[in-house]
């Protein structure tokens, strides 16, 4: 968060006017106004299960995969080197993965999921920092190759063997540990079984918000197991790593300016080849924690998360809290369609959306120059809003549906006006995708949950078509760096 | 220049295609056989007039796929989205032909419509992104591809699923109105595998694609905005429009590329899970081996369709039939790279030759900036 907040710092500019500038870092507001929107969509649905433990214990380890391999692109890109084969290293990572933690156990497994993600990592090295191949050719072609050659190795080493085939390794040579917090989550300490579990207990409470934090927290804590404490570690040690160290003022150096970097008797070329053999190596290790996740390596595995990783990457504005943010983000999607009852948690989750959407509309027009008018009628809208909120269906009654179509048509009308004002698109950006969740919260009794599946696509989509002026890539990264060249 | 030429068109793919093989072949010893039986079985696979329309079959949607591709490419756009825009214009185009009843050729031109203008429509997000937001291509294209497959999914089992197949999930089978008629003998030779008629599309798009590039004001504009983006702006280009008519065409080829499978190939007529889904990626390949040339594009669609048939034989003598995935996937690594080394050598030739012509003792900086500096 630290880092984020860093970064919103240096990029704001200094001559802009604003209305209004909330104090502190814009990352822990957003956090808490996050936090703040999850527990009255809990307490408006009734459906404690959204921040339940258990829910965040499975959004965590659908999301630790995609984080890593959002990490894998952040050390690729800081580095100097597009990844666009993140989901090719990530496969390889699986076929390795799942051939050592049957041959040998889980935590070899790890291991084997980071060797053979680096392999792949590395070959993408040699074409784009060596022979200077465009990155997205370079990365594409390994993504073509990596499923062939996980293939070709379950061909070779599952086939004909013991709940083994072609498609699937056989099961792991024992199960990976769990870790759970003493004193916090009832963890075993100094021989004692258990331990008090304060943050079980207050997750249990349902109280407003501080309940919703401790299910976060206890799912953290209680039961993690260790391939997911590796990618939390990971995550940390990467931020002190890449702003705390030499090595990782070096790596960032050689994506955003390499003759500089050059010039100072940094090795530019040796950077890459570095950024991109972790790169590869927490693809690989993604991977890896999909096998370990699902006991054994299963062709396709994968599916796409890689390119996710990327997704969050992006999002996440090129730094490791962003990335775990977006990644927490998807995995909570993702998360919420496991588990019993998914329809209504996934309206839940939307509700959230639409008061977390609410807050920043509210956010982004106090910074206007006000005017009364706008004011009344977003408070109107509000109201109106909200008071339909427990409306069960809404299909049955016409009255509603008119109060409904008011609402919403008065606040699209507010934000054009603002839109048409101000020059900007904000406003009326957030304005319609409020109104559309709004009204798919109301309409709907289920969503589906291809359109779940859908969503980390889509919002990704949104937030660079949107943000787009805001984030910031490593200059140089995907530019081909020959040694000597003064360009870059 | 022309030797240059002849080394990156020829040599190049020489060479890759020479290491490719000696990749295959570490991989084939490595699963503990011998390299020469697997390439020998390969071989006598692709020996006959069967295996040939087999290949052509293949090829024809791999090549228009590359023209979608390359188009594109020609103006550094990549287009990583074939795979979502055909599939969804196929999924779509299909839904569509098998709802209404219609005469053969009115038929057969509404499915070609519509898929054309799905696959359109599905690139023109991605352009209109770019062109007003900045969007880089890459990403939207890769974020719309798992969108559009979430969506077929959706409309699929939700909308257009055929209610008299309860196993599997597909579109009901079009009609005989809207197939495409199917060559069984060529010149009096009767042929033992029918040539789709899907051909002629190919053909008539490639010489199309490359009329448009070489003889047009457009392909021209095309030509100098990929590159060299400064001059074409001078030039009075409009890089906005041009972003979003080429992405725009590079959609609407590849709601065709679906139109293969579809209405010419008889295991097909309907879209379902069995569909190919990846012909987009084959595209990208095939465009990055052809070098963006419609007669480099459809002679590494031959090879690639080649390669696939020819690693069917690789079962009969108990060779892992991925070898086929390793030839081509090291063939297309090694491709780009031998290409680009080509180009450097030469870049690095053409710098010389030109210091020495300007009589200077002293040869200028290696890389000439691409950009005025502003």
């Amino acid at each position: 968060m630290t880092a984020t907040a860093i970064a919103h710092d240096e990029v704001a500019p200094s001559g802009e006017r604003r209305a209004m500038r909330l104090p502190g870092s814009l990352s822990l507001w957003m956090l808490a106004a996050g936090i703040v929107a999850v527990a009255l969509a809990r307490i408006i649905t009734h459906n404690d299960d959204i921040t339940s433990a258990s829910t965040f214990g499975v959004a965590l380890r659908t999301a630790a995969p995609i984080a890593l391999a959002g990490l894998g692109g952040l050390y690729a890109e800081r580095s100097g080197t597009i990844n666009i084969g993140l989901e090719g290293m990530m496969v390889m990572g699986t076929a390795f993965a799942g051939w050592w933690a049957w041959e040998f156990n889980p935590w070899m497994g790890l291991l084997g999921g980071v060797v053979g993600g680096m392999l792949g990592g590395l070959l993408h090295a040699v074409a784009t920092a060596t022979f200077g191949v465009n990155h997205i050719v370079s990365g594409f072609a390994i993504n073509i190759i990596a499923p062939g050659v996980a293939r070709f190795m379950a061909n070779l080493l599952f086939e004909g063997e013991q709940g083994g085939s072609l498609t699937n390794s056989p099961g792991m040579n024992g199960e990976m540990g769990t870790f759970t917090m003493p004193v916090l989550s009832g963890g075993p300490l100094f021989g004692l079984d258990t331990t008090w579990d304060p943050l079980g207990n207050i997750a249990e409470r349902g109280w407003f918000a501080v309940s919703d934090v401790a299910g976060l927290l206890k799912a953290l804590t209680t039961e993690l197991r260790f391939d997911l404490v590796v990618a939390v570690v990971l995550f940390v040690l990467s931020i002190f790593v890449l702003w705390r160290t030499a090595f990782g003022l070096r790596l960032r150096a050689a994506g955003e300016r390499p003759s500089a970097a050059d010039s100072l008797g940094v090795r530019v070329v040796a950077y890459r080849y570095i950024g991109m053999a972790i790169s590869g190596g927490l693809a690989g290790l993604a991977g890896a924690v999909l096998v370990i996740g699902a006991n054994r390596y299963t062709q396709g595995q994968t599916g796409g998360r890689g390119f996710l990783g990327l997704a969050t990457l992006v999002v996440g504005n090129w730094r490791p809290a962003g990335v775990a943010a977006g990644a927490g983000l998807f995995g909570f999607f993702d998360g919420i369609t496991q588990r019993l009852d998914p329809g209504r948690l996934v309206l839940a989750a939307i509700l959230a959306a639409v008061i977390l959407l609410a807050v920043f509309l509210a956010y982004l027009l106090v910074r206007q120059p006000r005017s009364i008018a706008t004011v009344v009628v977003v408070a109107g809208a509000a109201v109106v809003m909200y008071a339909l909120f427990n409306v069960e269906n809404l299909r049955d009654d016409t009255l509603l549906l008119i109060g409904v179509a008011l609402a919403v048509v008065s606040l699209l009308a507010v934000a054009t006006v603002v839109a048409w004002r101000t020059r900007t698109l904000d406003v009326l950006a957030v304005a319609v995708g409020l109104s559309v969740l709004y009204v798919a919260y109301l309409s709907v009794d289920e969503i589906r949950s291809e359109f779940v599946f859908m969503a980390p696509f889509i919002v990704t989509l949104i937030v660079v078509a949107s943000r787009g002026q805001t984030l910031r890539p490593p200059a140089r990264a995907g530019i081909p760096w020959r040694k000597g060249s003064q360009e870059g | 220049m022309n030797r240059s030429r002849l080394l990156g068109g020829f040599a190049a793919p020489a060479l890759a295609a020479v290491a490719a093989i000696g990749v295959s072949s570490i991989a084939v010893w490595i699963s503990g056989n011998d390299p020469v039986t697997a390439f020998q079985a390969m071989l006598s696979q692709i020996d006959s007039t069967q295996s040939a329309t087999l290949i052509v079959n293949r090829a024809v949607p791999y090549y228009i796929a590359a023209i979608s591709v390359a188009i594109g490419f020609k103006m550094n756009l990549f287009n990583i989205g074939v795979n979502g825009q055909y599939v969804l214009a196929a999924m779509l185009a299909a839904a569509a032909g098998a709802a209404v009843d219609l005469p053969p050729v009115l038929h057969i031109a509404m499915i070609v419509v519509i898929a054309v203008v799905v696959g359109a429509t599905w690139a023109a997000i991605p352009a209109v992104l770019k062109a007003y937001r900045g969007v880089n291509e890459v990403i939207s294209t890769i974020m719309l591809n798992y969108v559009a497959t979430n969506l077929i999914a959706y409309l699929l089992t939700e909308h257009f699923r055929n209610p008299e197949q309860t196993n599997i999930r597909e579109t009901r089978v079009l009609p005989d109105s809207a197939r495409l008629p199917r060559l069984t003998s060529i010149f009096g030779v009767s042929l033992d595998q029918a040539l789709f008629l899907f051909l002629p599309v190919a053909i008539a798009l490639g010489i199309g694609y490359h009329v448009l590039l070489n003889r047009s004001r457009f392909g021209f504009d095309l030509r100098v905005s990929g590159e060299n983006p400064t001059a074409a702006r001078a030039a009075g280009i409009n890089p906005r429009k041009m972003i979003l008519i080429t992405m725009i065409m590079s959609g609407a080829i590849a709601g065709l590329v679906g139109l293969g499978p579809l209405i010419a190939d008889n295991t097909f007529y309907k879209y379902g899970d069995q569909f190919p889904t990846t012909f987009g990626f084959t595209g990208l390949s095939l465009a990055l081996l052809g070098r963006n040339h419609p007669v480099g594009m459809a002679a590494a669609a031959i090879v690639w369709a080649t390669i696939e048939r020819a690693t069917q034989a690789l079962a009969f003598v108990d060779i892992p039939q991925e070898i086929g995935v390793i030839l081509q996937g090291s063939f297309l690594l090694a491709a780009v790279i031998a290409y680009e080394v080509v180009r450097r050598i030469t870049n690095d030739a053409e710098t010389r030759a030109a210091a020495r012509q300007l009589g200077g003792d002293r040869p200028p900086p290696a890389t000439v900036p691409a950009e005025a500096p502003a």
